[in-house]
């Protein structure tokens, strides 16, 4: 599929759920059980990419100290929870994979 | 002044902190689109046509691995759920707009802009001029997503080919995580899907994602159902 038509299906898609209950207030409400499914939905989704992209790198799992792509995001999962800063977590990992890469 | 614009003016103003957090995170989104492999045109289209940021981010990630454009379609959809919950959380309020008012201010509900409208809503419930607070809000995050965009894409093509840039968007995920895991549930919802992402990586079309996706969601549910 075209790299245009996958945004514009994906932005019509996005602007459609923005607009549902705006639009259909009072004709239908949300079912308890998608409220309650909605919060899980950062959490699971970002996690789902991040793991394989720190644990199989290159498509094959990898729990070594050669690893430097689990290192390097060990140190941005430590800053960005102490921190809670975007911009610190970004530039740690990067400055640790970087460091490891070009040093061993 | 005119109440309305006192209203449009006080939302640019409210909104204007996030602002801040917002620059930085569109400059980045830029470059990465970008090393993603999308073109200049189609990376800054992207910001006005999905409008929203973690998705977006997603996207350029799954088209650089060239993922099927469906599954990708169905993972922008998936990561911007929780639209809904804001469209409910403020239909209410916009009830008696009319339909071209509605339609604007859908396109402008980002997180960032129903953080603040939906305190200004609640603070101010007999105020009639919510709505331009809403648009002042949402244009003023609007503008800073496509300048910020831009920009970034101005850099991303100064930035070394050989520094590993991809590295950065698993980085941002793990920014954008932290704030979501605040108790439990949520926990266990990010390591169920990160352990079943793992599991299902060789699946065709990437649908180990979505599989993940909705199984850390139900590994969410079931254990708060239990407390």
């Amino acid at each position: 599929m075209n790299i245009w038509l996958v945004m514009l299906l994906g932005g019509l898609l996005t602007f459609g759920m923005r607009l549902s209950f705006i639009y259909l207030f009072g004709r239908f409400n949300m079912p308890p059980v998608v409220r309650r499914a909605l919060r899980f939905v950062p959490p699971a989704v970002l996690s789902a990419i991040i793991v394989p992209e720190l644990l199989l790198p290159g498509g094959k799992f990898d729990l070594s100290f050669g690893n430097y792509r689990m290192l390097a995001g060990l140190a941005a999962i430590l800053v960005a929870w102490k921190t809670r800063s975007a911009l610190l977590t970004i530039l740690t990992g990067m400055a640790v994979l970087l460091l490891l890469e070009f040093t061993f | 002044m005119r109440k309305s614009n006192q209203a449009f003016l006080n939302g640019v103003r409210a909104e204007f902190p996030l602002l801040i957090g917002v620059f930085p995170f569109g400059m980045i989104y830029g470059v990465l689109a970008l090393n993603a492999g999308l073109s200049k045109a189609a990376s800054q289209a992207m910001s006005s046509m999905v409008f929203a940021g973690s998705s977006q981010f997603i996207a350029a990630q799954l088209i650089h691995e060239s993922v099927p454009g469906l599954v990708i379609v169905l993972t922008i959809a998936v990561v911007n759920l929780r639209h809904l919950l804001y469209s409910a959380s403020v239909a209410p309020y916009l009830k008696n707009l009319p339909m071209s008012w509605k339609h604007v201010l859908a396109y402008l509900l980002t997180d960032e802009t129903y953080a603040v409208t939906i305190i200004n809503y609640e603070t101010n419930a007999e105020n009639p001029n919510g709505h331009w607070f809403f648009l002042g809000a949402g244009l003023a995050l609007w503008t800073t997503w496509q300048v910020s965009t831009a920009a970034g894409i101005v850099l991303g093509t100064a930035l070394p080919r050989n520094w590993p840039l991809d590295f950065a968007l698993p980085l941002t995920f793990i920014a954008l995580v932290m704030p979501a895991l605040k108790d439990r549930p949520a926990v266990a919802a990010a390591l169920s899907a990160g352990a079943v992402a793992l599991l299902a990586y060789n699946l065709p079309y990437k649908l180990g994602l979505i599989i993940a996706a909705l199984f850390g969601i139900l590994i969410g549910m079931l254990l708060e159902s239990r407390r």
